[in-house]
Protein backbone atom coordinates (compact mmCIF):
# COMPACT_ATOMS: atom_id res chain seq x y z
CA UNK A 1 0.00 0.00 0.00
CA UNK A 2 1.21 3.50 -0.77
CA UNK A 3 2.56 5.49 2.12
CA UNK A 4 2.42 9.25 2.45
CA UNK A 5 5.53 10.61 4.11
CA UNK A 6 5.74 14.10 5.53
CA UNK A 7 9.11 15.39 6.73
CA UNK A 8 8.89 18.22 9.22
CA UNK A 9 12.12 20.10 9.79
CA UNK A 10 12.06 22.03 13.03
CA UNK A 11 14.35 24.20 15.11
CA UNK A 12 15.11 21.15 17.25
CA UNK A 13 15.30 18.27 14.85
CA UNK A 14 13.51 16.33 12.15
CA UNK A 15 10.09 14.76 12.65
CA UNK A 16 8.20 12.54 10.25
CA UNK A 17 4.55 11.71 9.79
CA UNK A 18 3.39 8.66 7.90
CA UNK A 19 -0.01 7.59 6.65
CA UNK A 20 -0.93 4.28 5.07
CA UNK A 21 -4.69 4.80 4.98
CA UNK A 22 -5.09 7.39 2.29
CA UNK A 23 -3.97 10.32 4.45
CA UNK A 24 -6.78 9.96 6.99
CA UNK A 25 -4.45 9.26 9.91
CA UNK A 26 -0.79 10.03 10.42
CA UNK A 27 1.70 8.60 12.88
CA UNK A 28 4.26 11.04 14.24
CA UNK A 29 7.83 9.93 14.78
CA UNK A 30 11.00 11.72 15.86
CA UNK A 31 12.96 13.69 16.46
CA UNK A 32 15.93 12.60 14.41
CA UNK A 33 18.92 14.94 14.35
CA UNK A 34 17.78 16.16 17.76
CA UNK A 35 18.85 19.66 18.62
CA UNK A 36 19.66 20.66 15.06
CA UNK A 37 17.80 23.21 12.95
CA UNK A 38 16.48 21.48 9.84
CA UNK A 39 15.87 24.11 7.19
CA UNK A 40 15.98 21.81 4.17
CA UNK A 41 14.82 18.31 3.36
CA UNK A 42 14.26 16.54 0.07
CA UNK A 43 12.32 13.42 -0.83
CA UNK A 44 13.94 12.32 -4.06
CA UNK A 45 11.89 9.77 -5.92
CA UNK A 46 13.82 9.73 -9.18
CA UNK A 47 16.00 6.72 -8.49
CA UNK A 48 15.11 3.06 -8.15
CA UNK A 49 14.24 3.67 -4.51
CA UNK A 50 13.40 6.89 -2.71
CA UNK A 51 16.22 8.80 -1.11
CA UNK A 52 15.90 11.40 1.62
CA UNK A 53 18.27 14.29 2.14
CA UNK A 54 18.41 16.62 5.11
CA UNK A 55 20.36 19.81 5.58
CA UNK A 56 20.68 20.82 9.19
CA UNK A 57 22.75 23.08 11.37
CA UNK A 58 23.78 22.73 14.97
CA UNK A 59 24.37 25.93 16.87
CA UNK A 60 27.57 24.41 18.19
CA UNK A 61 28.78 22.05 15.52
CA UNK A 62 27.81 23.73 12.25
CA UNK A 63 25.95 22.56 9.14
CA UNK A 64 25.65 18.99 7.87
CA UNK A 65 24.04 17.24 4.89
CA UNK A 66 22.83 13.71 5.56
CA UNK A 67 21.26 11.06 3.36
CA UNK A 68 18.88 8.25 4.10
CA UNK A 69 18.23 5.35 1.78
CA UNK A 70 15.79 3.65 4.14
CA UNK A 71 13.15 6.38 4.36
CA UNK A 72 14.58 7.89 7.49
CA UNK A 73 15.34 4.71 9.38
CA UNK A 74 18.96 5.80 9.47
CA UNK A 75 20.90 8.86 8.34
CA UNK A 76 24.45 8.89 7.09
CA UNK A 77 26.97 11.65 6.65
CA UNK A 78 29.87 11.39 4.25
CA UNK A 79 33.35 11.43 5.74
CA UNK A 80 34.32 14.19 3.38
CA UNK A 81 32.22 17.26 3.80
CA UNK A 82 29.29 17.42 1.41
CA UNK A 83 28.90 21.19 1.05
CA UNK A 84 31.83 23.50 1.69
CA UNK A 85 33.05 26.72 0.16
CA UNK A 86 36.43 26.53 -1.56
CA UNK A 87 39.22 28.16 0.42
CA UNK A 88 39.74 30.96 -2.09
CA UNK A 89 36.20 32.25 -1.60
CA UNK A 90 36.90 33.11 2.02
CA UNK A 91 33.30 32.08 2.77
CA UNK A 92 32.03 29.51 5.22
CA UNK A 93 28.77 27.63 4.98
CA UNK A 94 26.26 28.95 7.49
CA UNK A 95 23.07 27.09 6.59
CA UNK A 96 21.54 24.89 3.91
CA UNK A 97 18.25 26.42 2.80
CA UNK A 98 17.26 24.19 -0.05
CA UNK A 99 17.89 20.70 -1.37
CA UNK A 100 16.30 20.24 -4.78
CA UNK A 101 16.45 17.35 -7.24
CA UNK A 102 17.81 17.96 -10.72
CA UNK A 103 15.94 16.89 -13.83
CA UNK A 104 14.06 13.61 -14.03
CA UNK A 105 16.71 12.30 -16.42
CA UNK A 106 19.50 13.36 -14.05
CA UNK A 107 18.89 11.04 -11.10
CA UNK A 108 22.22 11.85 -9.48
CA UNK A 109 21.96 15.63 -9.79
CA UNK A 110 20.92 17.50 -6.67
CA UNK A 111 21.16 21.23 -6.02
CA UNK A 112 21.75 22.90 -2.70
CA UNK A 113 20.88 26.53 -2.05
CA UNK A 114 22.79 27.89 0.90
CA UNK A 115 23.69 30.85 3.09
CA UNK A 116 25.71 32.88 2.30
CA UNK A 117 23.79 33.00 -0.95
CA UNK A 118 25.27 30.43 -3.29
CA UNK A 119 24.28 27.42 -5.34
CA UNK A 120 26.00 24.05 -5.11
CA UNK A 121 25.52 21.10 -7.44
CA UNK A 122 25.94 17.40 -6.70
CA UNK A 123 26.43 14.82 -9.43
CA UNK A 124 26.51 11.85 -7.09
CA UNK A 125 23.13 11.92 -5.44
CA UNK A 126 24.02 14.35 -2.68
CA UNK A 127 27.23 12.76 -1.43
CA UNK A 128 29.35 15.69 -2.52
CA UNK A 129 28.56 19.12 -3.90
CA UNK A 130 30.56 21.67 -5.88
CA UNK A 131 30.07 25.41 -5.82
CA UNK A 132 28.46 26.82 -8.96
CA UNK A 133 31.20 29.33 -9.54
CA UNK A 134 29.49 31.33 -12.23
CA UNK A 135 26.75 32.46 -9.85
CA UNK A 136 29.18 33.03 -6.99
CA UNK A 137 31.27 35.22 -9.29
CA UNK A 138 28.28 37.18 -10.56
CA UNK A 139 29.04 40.91 -10.40
CA UNK A 140 25.79 41.59 -8.57
CA UNK A 141 26.69 39.40 -5.61
CA UNK A 142 28.45 42.07 -3.61
CA UNK A 143 25.27 44.16 -3.74
CA UNK A 144 22.91 41.46 -2.47
CA UNK A 145 21.65 42.16 1.03
CA UNK A 146 20.46 39.75 3.68
CA UNK A 147 16.78 39.51 4.52
CA UNK A 148 15.53 38.66 7.97
CA UNK A 149 16.62 35.06 7.58
CA UNK A 150 20.08 35.90 6.33
CA UNK A 151 21.53 36.20 2.83
CA UNK A 152 20.19 32.96 1.49
CA UNK A 153 19.56 31.21 -1.80
CA UNK A 154 16.32 29.50 -0.90
CA UNK A 155 14.67 28.43 -4.14
CA UNK A 156 15.95 26.20 -6.95
CA UNK A 157 13.59 25.31 -9.79
CA UNK A 158 14.71 23.02 -12.60
CA UNK A 159 12.74 23.28 -15.83
CA UNK A 160 10.92 19.95 -16.28
CA UNK A 161 11.54 19.78 -20.04
CA UNK A 162 15.06 21.19 -20.08
CA UNK A 163 17.14 20.65 -16.95
CA UNK A 164 19.72 23.14 -18.19
CA UNK A 165 17.21 25.88 -17.49
CA UNK A 166 17.49 26.86 -13.83
CA UNK A 167 15.76 29.46 -11.72
CA UNK A 168 17.10 30.45 -8.33
CA UNK A 169 15.79 33.02 -5.90
CA UNK A 170 17.79 34.92 -3.32
CA UNK A 171 16.74 37.04 -0.36
CA UNK A 172 17.50 39.75 -1.08
CA UNK A 173 18.93 39.50 -4.52
CA UNK A 174 15.89 38.43 -6.51
CA UNK A 175 15.39 35.92 -9.29
CA UNK A 176 18.30 34.72 -11.42
CA UNK A 177 18.00 32.52 -14.49
CA UNK A 178 20.42 30.26 -16.32
CA UNK A 179 19.82 28.56 -19.66
CA UNK A 180 23.06 26.60 -19.68
CA UNK A 181 23.04 24.51 -16.51
CA UNK A 182 24.55 27.31 -14.46
CA UNK A 183 27.24 28.41 -16.88
CA UNK A 184 25.84 31.94 -17.11
CA UNK A 185 23.29 33.82 -15.01
CA UNK A 186 21.13 36.88 -15.49
CA UNK A 187 18.92 38.75 -13.05
CA UNK A 188 15.26 38.47 -14.06
CA UNK A 189 13.05 40.64 -11.91
CA UNK A 190 11.31 42.84 -14.49
CA UNK A 191 8.01 44.01 -13.07
CA UNK A 192 8.67 43.14 -9.41
CA UNK A 193 8.35 46.28 -7.29
CA UNK A 194 10.75 46.54 -4.39
CA UNK A 195 8.42 48.47 -2.13
CA UNK A 196 10.95 48.42 0.66
CA UNK A 197 13.36 50.56 -1.37
CA UNK A 198 13.09 54.34 -1.67
CA UNK A 199 10.68 55.20 -4.42
CA UNK A 200 9.27 51.66 -4.62
CA UNK A 201 11.28 51.03 -7.75
CA UNK A 202 11.74 48.03 -10.02
CA UNK A 203 15.51 47.58 -9.96
CA UNK A 204 17.30 45.01 -12.07
CA UNK A 205 17.96 43.00 -8.90
CA UNK A 206 17.72 43.33 -5.14
CA UNK A 207 14.11 42.26 -4.76
CA UNK A 208 13.30 40.23 -1.67
CA UNK A 209 11.74 37.23 -3.34
CA UNK A 210 10.42 34.88 -0.67
CA UNK A 211 9.48 31.85 -2.78
CA UNK A 212 8.70 30.80 -6.35
CA UNK A 213 6.62 27.84 -7.55
CA UNK A 214 6.04 26.41 -11.01
CA UNK A 215 2.62 25.68 -12.48
CA UNK A 216 1.74 22.00 -12.80
CA UNK A 217 0.88 22.09 -16.50
CA UNK A 218 2.59 25.11 -18.01
CA UNK A 219 6.28 25.09 -17.13
CA UNK A 220 6.64 28.70 -18.28
CA UNK A 221 4.08 29.85 -15.70
CA UNK A 222 5.50 30.70 -12.30
CA UNK A 223 3.99 32.06 -9.09
CA UNK A 224 6.07 34.30 -6.86
CA UNK A 225 5.62 35.53 -3.31
CA UNK A 226 7.61 38.70 -2.88
CA UNK A 227 8.22 40.58 0.34
CA UNK A 228 5.34 42.88 -0.41
CA UNK A 229 3.56 41.55 -3.44
CA UNK A 230 2.42 38.49 -5.35
CA UNK A 231 3.40 37.98 -8.98
CA UNK A 232 3.05 35.62 -11.90
CA UNK A 233 5.26 35.00 -14.89
CA UNK A 234 4.04 33.46 -18.14
CA UNK A 235 7.39 33.45 -19.83
CA UNK A 236 9.56 31.30 -17.64
CA UNK A 237 10.51 34.13 -15.31
CA UNK A 238 11.63 36.61 -17.96
CA UNK A 239 8.99 39.09 -16.75
CA UNK A 240 6.51 39.33 -13.90
CA UNK A 241 3.03 40.79 -13.50
CA UNK A 242 1.14 41.39 -10.25
CA UNK A 243 -1.52 38.88 -9.34
CA UNK A 244 -4.83 40.05 -7.90
CA UNK A 245 -4.29 41.23 -4.36
CA UNK A 246 -5.64 39.17 -1.47
CA UNK A 247 -7.53 41.81 0.45
CA UNK A 248 -4.49 44.04 0.47
CA UNK A 249 -2.47 41.49 2.44
CA UNK A 250 0.25 40.58 0.02
CA UNK A 251 3.01 39.79 2.48
CA UNK A 252 3.83 36.16 3.07
CA UNK A 253 6.58 33.63 2.76
CA UNK A 254 5.50 30.45 0.92
CA UNK A 255 3.76 29.85 -2.38
CA UNK A 256 2.78 26.37 -3.52
CA UNK A 257 1.56 25.31 -6.95
CA UNK A 258 -1.06 22.60 -7.19
CA UNK A 259 0.81 19.45 -8.23
CA UNK A 260 -1.54 18.40 -11.04
CA UNK A 261 -4.08 21.11 -11.86
CA UNK A 262 -3.23 24.02 -14.17
CA UNK A 263 -3.47 27.63 -13.00
CA UNK A 264 -3.87 26.55 -9.38
CA UNK A 265 -1.71 27.76 -6.52
CA UNK A 266 -1.86 28.48 -2.81
CA UNK A 267 -0.69 31.30 -0.57
CA UNK A 268 -0.60 31.84 3.17
CA UNK A 269 -0.61 35.61 3.61
CA UNK A 270 0.72 37.17 6.77
CA UNK A 271 0.22 40.60 8.22
CA UNK A 272 3.39 42.32 7.17
CA UNK A 273 5.94 43.43 7.20
CA UNK A 274 6.55 44.02 10.91
CA UNK A 275 4.07 41.64 12.56
CA UNK A 276 4.37 38.67 10.19
CA UNK A 277 1.58 36.59 11.69
CA UNK A 278 -1.74 35.43 10.29
CA UNK A 279 -3.95 38.53 9.83
CA UNK A 280 -6.61 39.29 12.43
CA UNK A 281 -5.78 36.11 14.34
CA UNK A 282 -7.30 33.99 11.57
CA UNK A 283 -5.40 31.30 9.71
CA UNK A 284 -6.48 31.25 6.07
CA UNK A 285 -5.02 29.49 3.06
CA UNK A 286 -5.89 31.20 -0.21
CA UNK A 287 -6.31 29.29 -3.45
CA UNK A 288 -6.43 30.46 -7.01
CA UNK A 289 -7.76 28.35 -9.86
CA UNK A 290 -7.29 30.99 -12.52
CA UNK A 291 -3.59 31.79 -12.22
CA UNK A 292 -4.02 34.57 -9.72
CA UNK A 293 -6.91 36.47 -11.28
CA UNK A 294 -8.97 35.67 -8.19
CA UNK A 295 -8.45 33.98 -4.83
CA UNK A 296 -10.71 31.95 -2.56
CA UNK A 297 -10.23 31.61 1.19
CA UNK A 298 -9.89 28.12 2.61
CA UNK A 299 -10.68 28.01 6.31
CA UNK A 300 -12.43 24.73 7.10
CA UNK A 301 -10.52 23.14 9.94
CA UNK A 302 -8.17 26.09 10.40
CA UNK A 303 -8.33 28.27 13.52
CA UNK A 304 -10.30 31.44 12.93
CA UNK A 305 -9.79 33.22 16.23
CA UNK A 306 -6.77 34.06 18.36
CA UNK A 307 -4.47 32.32 15.89
CA UNK A 308 -1.31 34.37 15.57
CA UNK A 309 0.82 32.05 13.47
CA UNK A 310 3.84 32.43 11.23
CA UNK A 311 4.46 30.08 8.33
CA UNK A 312 7.95 30.22 6.86
CA UNK A 313 8.87 29.99 3.19
CA UNK A 314 9.58 26.26 3.06
CA UNK A 315 7.03 25.22 5.65
CA UNK A 316 4.19 24.77 3.12
CA UNK A 317 4.21 21.97 0.57
CA UNK A 318 2.26 19.38 -1.36
CA UNK A 319 2.68 15.63 -1.58
CA UNK A 320 2.20 15.65 -5.34
CA UNK A 321 -0.83 13.39 -5.20
CA UNK A 322 -4.31 13.91 -6.67
CA UNK A 323 -6.31 15.25 -5.02
CA UNK A 324 -3.46 17.24 -3.61
CA UNK A 325 -2.28 16.67 -0.11
CA UNK A 326 -1.17 19.98 1.35
CA UNK A 327 0.78 20.49 4.56
CA UNK A 328 2.04 23.52 6.44
CA UNK A 329 3.83 23.98 9.70
CA UNK A 330 3.95 26.99 11.98
CA UNK A 331 6.58 28.62 14.10
CA UNK A 332 4.35 27.76 17.03
CA UNK A 333 4.81 24.07 16.35
CA UNK A 334 1.60 23.01 14.65
CA UNK A 335 1.34 20.97 11.47
CA UNK A 336 -1.87 21.19 9.44
CA UNK A 337 -2.75 18.95 6.54
CA UNK A 338 -5.37 18.68 3.84
CA UNK A 339 -6.12 15.64 1.68
CA UNK A 340 -8.65 17.34 -0.58
CA UNK A 341 -6.89 20.15 -2.42
CA UNK A 342 -7.19 22.42 0.59
CA UNK A 343 -10.98 22.27 0.91
CA UNK A 344 -10.64 21.06 4.51
CA UNK A 345 -7.80 20.85 6.98
CA UNK A 346 -6.91 18.94 10.11
CA UNK A 347 -4.33 19.45 12.78
CA UNK A 348 -1.84 16.61 12.28
CA UNK A 349 0.61 17.51 15.04
CA UNK A 350 0.96 20.13 17.76
CA UNK A 351 3.51 21.14 20.35
CA UNK A 352 6.40 20.56 18.00
CA UNK A 353 9.40 22.89 18.03
CA UNK A 354 9.13 25.81 15.59
CA UNK A 355 8.59 24.38 12.10
CA UNK A 356 11.15 25.51 9.53
CA UNK A 357 10.50 23.21 6.57
CA UNK A 358 7.96 20.68 5.36
CA UNK A 359 8.24 18.24 2.47
CA UNK A 360 5.87 15.41 1.54
CA UNK A 361 5.50 12.64 -0.99
CA UNK A 362 3.50 9.56 -1.65
CA UNK A 363 5.79 6.56 -1.75
CA UNK A 364 4.68 3.52 -3.69
CA UNK B 1 42.13 15.17 22.50
CA UNK B 2 39.11 14.64 24.68
CA UNK B 3 35.93 14.13 22.66
CA UNK B 4 32.57 14.99 24.25
CA UNK B 5 29.79 12.44 24.10
CA UNK B 6 27.89 14.47 21.50
CA UNK B 7 30.75 14.04 19.03
CA UNK B 8 31.80 10.46 19.62
CA UNK B 9 29.79 9.15 16.69
CA UNK B 10 31.99 11.20 14.37
CA UNK B 11 35.11 10.65 16.47
CA UNK B 12 35.40 6.94 15.94
CA UNK B 13 33.37 6.18 19.05
CA UNK B 14 36.25 7.10 21.31
CA UNK B 15 36.32 9.49 24.24
CA UNK B 16 39.97 10.35 23.66
CA UNK B 17 42.12 10.50 20.56
CA UNK B 18 45.90 10.33 20.85
CA UNK B 19 47.71 12.37 18.21
CA UNK B 20 51.44 12.54 17.49
CA UNK B 21 52.59 16.02 16.55
CA UNK B 22 55.94 17.42 15.59
CA UNK B 23 57.82 19.33 18.26
CA UNK B 24 56.23 22.73 18.90
CA UNK B 25 53.12 21.61 17.06
CA UNK B 26 50.08 23.82 17.51
CA UNK B 27 46.36 23.41 18.02
CA UNK B 28 45.98 24.03 14.28
CA UNK B 29 48.35 21.12 13.63
CA UNK B 30 46.32 18.99 15.99
CA UNK B 31 43.11 19.84 14.09
CA UNK B 32 44.82 19.12 10.78
CA UNK B 33 45.75 15.70 12.10
CA UNK B 34 42.25 15.08 13.40
CA UNK B 35 40.88 16.16 10.02
CA UNK B 36 42.98 13.55 8.26
CA UNK B 37 41.55 10.70 10.29
CA UNK B 38 38.18 12.02 11.44
CA UNK B 39 37.09 14.76 9.00
CA UNK B 40 33.52 14.91 10.27
CA UNK B 41 34.87 15.61 13.76
CA UNK B 42 37.18 18.33 12.56
CA UNK B 43 34.46 20.22 10.70
CA UNK B 44 32.37 20.33 13.86
CA UNK B 45 35.20 22.20 15.54
CA UNK B 46 36.19 24.61 12.77
CA UNK B 47 34.67 25.69 9.48
CA UNK B 48 36.07 25.16 6.00
CA UNK B 49 38.12 28.35 6.31
CA UNK B 50 39.79 27.05 9.43
CA UNK B 51 37.98 29.31 11.88
CA UNK B 52 37.02 27.83 15.23
CA UNK B 53 33.23 27.63 15.39
CA UNK B 54 31.91 30.46 17.48
CA UNK B 55 30.10 28.25 19.99
CA UNK B 56 32.94 25.77 20.38
CA UNK B 57 35.78 26.18 22.83
CA UNK B 58 39.03 24.28 22.96
CA UNK B 59 40.83 24.01 26.25
CA UNK B 60 44.47 23.03 26.69
CA UNK B 61 44.39 21.66 30.17
CA UNK B 62 42.23 24.24 31.91
CA UNK B 63 43.05 27.14 29.58
CA UNK B 64 40.73 28.24 26.79
CA UNK B 65 42.82 28.74 23.68
CA UNK B 66 40.90 31.96 22.98
CA UNK B 67 42.84 33.38 25.92
CA UNK B 68 46.09 31.89 24.69
CA UNK B 69 47.32 32.05 21.12
CA UNK B 70 44.19 30.61 19.55
CA UNK B 71 44.87 27.97 16.93
CA UNK B 72 48.53 28.95 17.13
CA UNK B 73 48.76 27.80 20.73
CA UNK B 74 51.78 25.52 20.99
CA UNK B 75 51.21 22.10 22.49
CA UNK B 76 53.61 20.10 24.58
CA UNK B 77 53.90 16.36 24.87
CA UNK B 78 51.15 15.07 27.08
CA UNK B 79 48.87 18.09 26.78
CA UNK B 80 45.19 17.29 26.88
CA UNK B 81 42.94 19.29 24.56
CA UNK B 82 39.23 19.27 25.39
CA UNK B 83 36.39 20.16 23.03
CA UNK B 84 33.85 22.09 25.10
CA UNK B 85 30.58 23.37 23.63
CA UNK B 86 29.74 26.84 24.82
CA UNK B 87 26.86 27.10 27.25
CA UNK B 88 24.69 28.64 24.58
CA UNK B 89 21.40 27.69 23.09
CA UNK B 90 17.72 28.18 23.61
Amino acid sequence: MAETLVLVGTAKGLFSLRSTDGRRHFELDGPDLAGEEVYATCIDGRGSSPRLLAGSVSMHWGPVVRRSDDLGGSWTEQDETAVAFPTDTGAALARIWQLAPGGVDQPDVVYAGVEPAALFRSDDGGRSFALVRELWDHPHRSQWNPGGGGLCLHTVLVHPADPARLLVAISAGGVYLSDDAGGTWRASNAGIVAGFLPGATTPEFGQCVHKVARDARDPERLYLQHHDGIYRSDDGGASWVPMHSIGGVDFGFPVVAHPTLPDAAYLLPLEGAEYRCTPDGRCTVWRTSDAGASWSPLTTGLPQADAHMTILRDAFTTDGDAPAGLYFGTRSGELYGSADDGDSWQLLAAHLPPVLSVRAATIA
Amino acid sequence: MRVPAALREVGGGQSTLAVDLREAGTVADLLDAIGATHPALERRIRDEQGALRIHVNLFVGEENIRGLAGAGTVLRAGDEVSIVPAISGG
